[in-house]
């Protein structure tokens, strides 16, 4: 029998499963090595090497985290020159939404989706590889440059005037800018490969209405990074032009209006909360789903939900601007959008619910994290329609209330479920099992001293302690809450420790997992786990939402592609009718030395707009190789 | 885990055109990317306008000539474009290989009007806010016009190579066409907000 060239027919495959499987093996595996490090475009390596460098990422925040906490601990306290406290927290915020939150959870998408929707990779996969590269760099940029005592110092958020010319001297503000060029290519590139994954390649049969809820919330996710960070990438570059080739965009003297950075901050901005946490919504999904053993109650609701909640997610930018004293109508509208996306939360979570009640929770540690989640993400809910509501912001805006609100949301809305996910999907990624006894104790450690940390923030700034203060004055009433919350946030720290050496720990020593060791329903548990360079042996046939539990021990497959080069399935939009064989391209250097290229290209941008020009060369060198066509059997045909 | 054969797909072509084609959704989710980017660099242009005194804040209106006479030759190029994708449709090679020249050419062309333009706007990006607008609107769609000009010669210099003849490459041609349909959709309100809504 012979593998190579030859399209197996279903008797040939019954007959030599072990050669078909060695053959797509050959074909699909990454080479070894240094340069096959580098060359890889296979979506699970890319896919952990994201998810391990957002964690690392989350790690050195969550350093500058306690950092500030130390510094705030005492009133006029001496650790940290208010310079350096200005840099830590811009670095802290900018690190957590750029660098963390929003990579991370494209991250999940790029590993998880492909196997999700039963496909052998993303679509794109050089692009992929490209998008790493180029995440990495921005992320490298950032926390040099605080190594060397000239990161940017303007705030996540980077308000002109203060970012401007005039009052931001130094390169510190255009480094902020350029970093935000680095992730937002990087995001982008992966929604296009996201969206084009989940609407092309689906397994036979996964139409519509069977997608996975979790691939749902990245569709939708993927959707948002779109029309959204766009918005940021013109800002950020408007400000590098100001800063650097004197436009006037933000100069009110010469017709600008710095407002027009909060607008354009913020229409990218609010939307960015939903892109951090839609993906969540759907990672709690699937988790209640297999925790309960029951399929989410209310499937087309939460995926209705979560669509209003992208739509709704670029009606609200403006409540973060309630005192910048825009028109009133305008803040009532604004006001009544962003209590609006309350609905459609309640919706998410009432479905949630209503599956706990029908089904028999097992409390394992992913569970817990659920739990955590939804007590955390409703109280942040609820000051979040407190402050939604103008004389009540008008009141705590730029206080430590604020501060209180997103880390509730942000945290308890992403990294909870987030956490709970990796110990969810760290089964199939190593084929090794976290420790239950651990991951109890991070649950315990994380949650109480996210609460202890965080809920005396909601007093401190009801108490009028404003934001990205570096110090106080000892006869202000905040010292003793102060001192609470820098020790809570050691217990804060604990938990993340635990997990952090848990992962580490169960990487090489867990107990092994099996394919499916929660008895999970969707299409990633029906592969060994790790899963083989090639995912499925053969092409899975969805006949329903829960595969894994309708089909019995016996899965439905397709045959027909060949074993001696990557192939793929393209299958329609909405039905997901099989309509072409697709090649899907080989391991290549090239996209590494673009990411290269790029970000010589970027950096060198920020101190002179030729390097724009002269930085294109290489870039268009490496873009040509990469590019490059080979023969291939459409040739042949 | 078992497994039952319930599919044969080897009868499948090896690549799929126009909406079956991966590239196809890749570039229209550029292109909306771009889009977003367009309508967002037009809401600015009115943002900005509707700050300032008077519009245009320290100049004339430009200068029509230049960018009419782009307007026109953008507008023109869209029939042998449409052309060219049915070529592609057909696998007609001979009528795409000339159909892709035309198109180097039209894309080549518009870049001597622009040249123009920027001098008919009278005034440089960095003298007020509107000349900072008008200068990156112009600026964005030439770099759109000019990557979507490399583009279409790469592909004209593969559609004469041994790799032309394929269903891979005659879905880059009519990829391709789509896209440059939007690089001539795009410029459309951008041509409205530069030469017009200064002189309504």
């Amino acid at each position: 029998m012979r593998w190579f060239g030859k399209i197996p027919s279903p008797a040939d495959l019954a007959a030599g499963d072990e050669k078909a499987e060695a053959a797509l093996r050959r074909t699909w595996s990454t080479p070894t090595g240094v340069l096959g490090a580098l060359s890889t475009v296979d979506h699970k390596i890319i896919g952990r090497r994201y998810i391990a460098t957002a964690f690392v990422f989350l790690m050195l925040g969550g350093v500058l985290a306690l950092a500030m906490r130390l510094q705030l601990a005492f009133p006029e306290a001496r650790f940290i020159s208010a310079d350096r406290y200005n840099q830590i927290f811009t670095v802290h915020g900018s690190n957590m939404m750029f660098l963390f939150a929003v990579p991370v959870m494209e991250a999940m998408a790029v590993y998880l989706v492909p196997l999700m929707v039963g496909t052998r990779n993303i679509a794109f996969p050089r692009l992929n590889a490209f998008s790493y590269w180029i995440f990495l760099a921005g992320g490298l940029l950032l926390w040099i440059s605080l190594a060397l005592d000239t990161a940017p110092d303007v705030g996540w958020f980077a308000y002109v005037p203060l970012a401007g010319p005039q009052y931001g001297p130094g390169k510190r503000a255009d480094i902020w800018a350029q970093m935000i060029t680095f992730t937002e290519v990087s995001a982008l590139a992966v929604a296009v490969e996201i969206v084009v994954t989940v609407f092309k390649l689906r397994a036979p049969g996964m139409s519509l209405d069977r997608i996975p809820i979790f691939v749902w919330s990245m569709l939708v996710t993927a959707f948002l990074v779109i029309m959204a960070m766009p918005a940021i990438m013109l800002a950020s570059s408007s400000l590098i032009l100001d800063r650097l080739v004197g436009t006037q965009f933000f100069n009110p003297a010469e017709g600008g209006d710095a407002l027009l950075w909060q607008h354009l901050f913020w229409f990218f901005g609010h939307p960015e909360v939903y892109i951090i946490f839609l993906p969540a919504v759907g990672m709690v999904s699937a988790m209640i789903s297999t925790f309960t053993q029951r399929p989410t109650f209310g499937y087309l609701p939460l995926v209705l939900a979560m669509i209003a909640t992208g739509v709704l997610a670029f009606g609200l930018w403006v409540h973060h601007m309630f005192v910048a004293g825009l028109p009133r109508v305008g803040s009532s509208f604004f006001t009544a959008s962003s209590m609006a996306i309350a609905i459609p939360a309640g919706t998410q979570i009432f479905c949630w619910l209503a599956t706990l009640w029908d089904g028999r929770p097992i409390f394992k540690t992913p569970m817990l994290f659920i739990i955590g989640f939804l007590i955390t993400f409703v109280i942040g809910g609820l000051t979040g329609v407190m402050v939604a509501s103008v004389p009540f912001d008008t009141q705590v805006h730029d206080t430590y209330f604020v501060v209180a609100h997103f880390h509730y949301v942000l945290i308890g809305g992403s990294v909870f479920p987030l956490i709970g996910a990796i110990y969810y999907w760290f089964p199939k990624m190593t084929g090794r099992m976290m420790s239950e006894t651990l991951g109890r104790w991070a649950f315990g450690l994380i949650f109480t001293g996210f609460h202890l940390t965080f809920f005396p923030m909601h007093i401190l700034g009801l108490q009028g302690m404003p934001r990205r203060v570096y110090t106080y004055p000892p006869e202000l009433p905040w010292a003793g809450l102060n001192l609470f919350v820098s020790l809570s946030a050691v217990i804060l720290a604990a938990g993340f420790l635990i997990f952090f050496i848990d992962v580490l720990r169960s990487v090489r020593h867990g107990p092994e997992a099996g394919s499916n060791p929660w008895n999970a329903s969707t299409l990633e548990w029906a592969m060994p786990s790790p899963p083989p360079p090639y995912n499925f042996r053969h092409i899975p046939v969805v006949e329903s939402r829960e595969p894994l539990w309708t089909s019995g021990e016996t899965l439905p497959v397709a045959t027909g592609l060949r074993l001696d080069r990557r192939e793929l399935i393209v299958s329609s939009v909405a039905a997901a009718d099989p309509e072409a064989r697709e090649a899907s391209p080989a391991d290549s250097i090239w996209p590494f030395l673009a990411a290269i290229a790029t970000s010589i290209m970027l950096i060198a941008s920020i101190f002179s707009p030729w390097a724009v020009i002269w930085g294109a060369i290489p870039v268009a060198i490496t873009l040509t190789g990469w590019f490059w066509p080979k023969q291939t059997p459409e040739d042949e045909s | 885990m078992k497994e039952r054969m319930a599919l044969d797909l080897s009868h499948l072509p090896l690549h799929g055109m126009g909406s079956a084609s991966l590239t196809f959704w890749g570039t229209s989710a550029f292109m909306l990317i771009e889009g977003t980017g367009f309508a967002l660099s037009i809401a600015i242009y009115f943002y900005l306008m509707s700050l300032a005194p008077r519009w245009p804040i320290e100049a004339p209106p430009p200068d029509l000539t230049a960018g009419t006479i782009l307007t026109l030759l953008l507008v023109a190029s869209v029939v042998p474009n449409i052309l060219v994708s049915r070529w592609a449709k057909r696998k007609d090679l001979r009528k795409v290989r000339a159909g892709l020249i035309v198109m180097a050419i039209l894309g080549l062309l518009p870049l001597i009007p622009r040249a123009f333009e920027f001098p008919a706007l009278h005034v440089s990006w960095d003298d007020d806010a509107y000349g900072s607008i008008v200068w990156t609107m112009l600026g964005l769609h030439t770099t759109h016009i000019v990557t979507d000009l490399v583009d279409t010669v790469v592909l004209a210099c593969l559609m004469f190579s041994k790799h032309a003849d394929n269903t891979r490459r005659y879905g880059d041609v009519e990829d391709n066409a789509l896209y440059w349909n939007f690089v001539v959709l795009t410029w459309l309100p951008i041509y409205g907000c530069i030469y017009w809504v200064p002189r309504l």
